[in-house]
């Protein structure tokens, strides 16, 4: 965009820079009403209901009751409009808000990264707009004045802006140099991805997306149309009659058959599993192409729908390279990147290489500045106490399976269950301790997880957040703690180890991360 | 560089005397709000032992619901808003806000100012009463991104407030 803003000076004078307290647009009030309206109907439906039970003066109420029902919810839109109020202050915004609980909310300007009005058709028509401050904070929604004028958007968007430069460069607002959003699209189209995936490589990675939900569709629809069958679907006395009909003695069929029809059955099982696999990762990640751009990262990909998302490099929280129990034989990886904003809803972090060699993976993430852990990197594991405290936590439950199982059962061959799932859980839990790993050196971190989907996430240090250690009563009997990382979209997690390695690492991180400003790591460099 | 952990390189670097305990008025805060979740459940009782004390035939000794109930709300309201009280505390560092919680469940968080998004003080209606409020940092995060810390005397919260606000705005310069 091109503002019509000139070289004038742009910096308020002290006269202006004292504070201005600003209520919303009373108008607004109105917009926030008729908004407001679909919301009143269920209650105004529930007291019709109430009333109309009672037959002699239901009719008679109608009219009073809806009144009263829009007039209590004005009532209380114009209280909270009275106690609503916004302060421009010298480095902040507040936000005063609240009729029994009072909130005041201090967004301080240079957090401020974007200020976008919104106008919906009603507010459009009064001239009003809503004005939301993004400050990139997990919740999305920091600060929102609902209804201001649309100048007075214009006019606080201008004042955050001259406010940002001014505290930026001491005083003086320091020219614009940003580049319009658009030009990202369609610049360095000519230059090679840096990663993209040929229809093998997809086919590839479908086979591995083995997925059984066709299933659980076919039994959704075959719920929905059980009817529209000649037989009762569940009764497997019906299903041998079938059998039966067509003068098959079940007795007669020999076990070598049985187990052919079982591995049959199986075998179309996986089948059916990997063409489900096949087709949607089809239909997912066709013609998958990642670019690298001025800015950051754009990822192409998709069959019927083509997506086209562009991730700035600054943005990029962590990255994660994960893996599975089979593919991992062949040597492919995926790559993620961590970041406030979400892929999808059901990915919360960037794909950004589905199914790559970790050759391809490093310059990938290099690009982002996350490099791989070097050689020399000491790799240490959690307490093998914390291995045997989680088997010890499921302990209960299967002693209380047991118990169950003697006592609605008379045979004791069925305590054999529940022994057989300790095993499994202290084989799995095992399993599971035994790949975790966590390291750190001079710029990040890292932790090793999983022997099912091994993962391994790289953080720099500088995008933590914040620091937790946890521990719960057994954790703190042991002398073992949680240390947890919060990252901008994600987090880092090392378990089960001694609360004093926990603290010595706490320590040196945020040695590291205090010396650098949040909003210095994530300028756009 | 990397570095292994050896347990003699390791100092206790948690001392339990750093930490600056909440107001004391809190406790009261906590037994207000605790007596009014209360409320509904002892009211219950207090029916239920009626119900019985009238009624036709006794099954249950008297006393066997009421008794409980007044036992868990003497744990609830007396005891444990101190305990709570005596295991919460923060520390206000140079460039960090440190915040403890927690016995049974301990946690341990500290979020540097220079992570810190936006802060928040809020009052509720009882908190007024005692002059406390409650400040929340919020983080860009997505895992604990708001850690708040309740308990604090209302111009102490507008004053952390302040020193973190100031702190942000020389760490941007």
């Amino acid at each position: 965009m091109i503002e019509p803003h000139t070289d004038a000076p742009a910096v308020p004078d002290d006269a202006a820079i004292e504070e201005e307290r600003h209520k919303l647009h009373p108008l607004g009030l109105l917009v926030n009403f008729i908004a407001g309206l679909p919301q009143l109907i269920l209650p105004i439906a529930a007291v019709l209901f109430a009333a109309r039970k009672n037959a002699d003066f239901g009719s008679s109420l109608v009219i009073p009751i809806i009144a009263a029902v829009l007039l209590i919810s004005l009532f209380f839109r114009w209280l909270a409009w009275t106690r609503f109020r916004y302060i421009i202050g010298e480095e902040d915004i507040r936000i005063e808000s609240g009729i029994l609980n009072r909130n005041a909310r201090s967004i301080p300007f240079e957090r401020i990264q974007d200020l976008s009005i919104e106008q919906r058709l009603l507010a459009r028509i009064m001239g009003l707009g809503e004005v939301k401050f993004e400050t990139g904070s997990g919740e999305g929604d920091e600060g929102k004045l609902s209804f201001v004028t649309v100048d007075e958007g214009e006019r606080l968007r201008e004042l955050i802006r001259d406010r940002k430069e001014g505290a930026a460069t001491g005083g003086k607002p320091a020219p614009t140099k940003e580049l319009p959003e658009g030009t990202l699209s369609f610049e360095r189209d000519n230059t090679p991805p840096i990663f993209a995936m040929n229809a093998r490589r997809v086919l590839t990675l479908g086979l591995f997306e083995f997925s059984l939900v066709i299933f659980a569709v076919l039994l959704g629809i075959s719920q929905q149309f059980e009817f529209l069958l000649p037989f009762d679907l569940w009764d497997v006395g019906s299903w041998i009659g079938v059998v039966d009909v067509k003068d098959i003695d079940l007795n007669a069929i020999s076990w070598t058959a049985r187990i052919v029809g079982i591995i049959a059955a199986l075998g179309s099982l996986i089948l059916v599993g990997m063409a489900t696999g096949v087709i949607r990762t089809f239909i997912r990640e066709y013609g998958f192409r990642l670019d690298r751009t001025a800015k950051g990262f754009r990822r192409r990909r998709g069959l019927t729908t083509l997506t086209d998302v562009v991730m700035p490099v600054h943005r990029v929280q962590a990255a994660i390279v994960q893996t599975g129990l089979i593919r991992k034989r062949f040597g492919w990886h995926a790559l993620k990147f961590v970041s406030l904003a979400q892929d999808s809803k059901e990915e919360a972090s960037h794909v950004v290489a589905p199914l790559a060699k970790l050759d391809d993976i490093w310059p990938i993430a290099g690009e982002a500045k996350i490099h791989t852990p070097a050689d020399a990197t000491v790799w240490q594991k959690p307490s093998a106490k914390w291995w045997f405290d989680q088997w010890l936590m499921v302990t209960p439950l299967i002693g209380a399976g047991i118990i169950a199982l003697m006592v609605f059962t008379d045979a004791g061959m069925k305590a054999l269950l529940p022994l057989s799932l300790a095993l499994f859980f202290a084989v799995t839990l095992f399993l599971d301790w035994r790949s975790r790993f966590h390291a750190r050196d001079d710029s990040q971190l890292y932790a090793r997880q999983g022997w099912w989907r091994p993962r391994l996430t790289i953080a720099p240090q500088v995008k933590v957040q914040s620091v937790d250690i946890h521990q719960g009563p057994i954790a703190r009997m042991r002398g073992l703690a949680k240390l947890k990382f919060g990252i901008a979209g994600g987090d880092l997690e090392i378990d089960g180890i001694p609360v004093i390695e926990a603290r010595a690492i706490r320590d040196q991180v945020l040695a590291e991360i205090v010396q650098v400003d949040f909003a210095e790591v994530n300028r756009a460099s | 560089m990397t570095q292994r952990f050896h347990i003699s390189d390791m100092q206790e670097t948690e001392t339990a005397g750093a930490l600056t305990k909440l107001h004391p008025d809190h406790i009261k805060v906590s037994r207000i709000v605790a007596l009014i979740w209360a409320f509904i459940p002892t009211l219950l009782a207090l029916a239920i032992e009626a119900a019985q004390l009238f009624g036709e035939e006794r099954i249950l000794p008297a006393g066997s619901f009421l008794i409980p109930i007044l036992l868990l709300l003497v744990f609830l309201v007396i005891m444990l808003p101190v305990r709570r009280y005596n295991h919460r505390g923060y520390d206000m560092g140079a460039d960090r806000i440190r915040i403890v919680r927690g016995y049974l469940f301990h946690s341990d968080s500290i979020v540097p100012f220079g992570r810190i998004q936006h802060i928040d003080v809020d009052q509720g209606p009882i908190q007024r009463r005692y002059n406390l409020a409650t400040l929340t940092v919020h983080t860009a995060g997505n895992h604990n991104s708001t850690v708040s810390l309740p308990g604090l005397l209302h111009e102490d919260a507008i004053a952390m407030r302040e020193e973190i606000r100031a702190h942000i705005k020389r760490e941007a310069l």
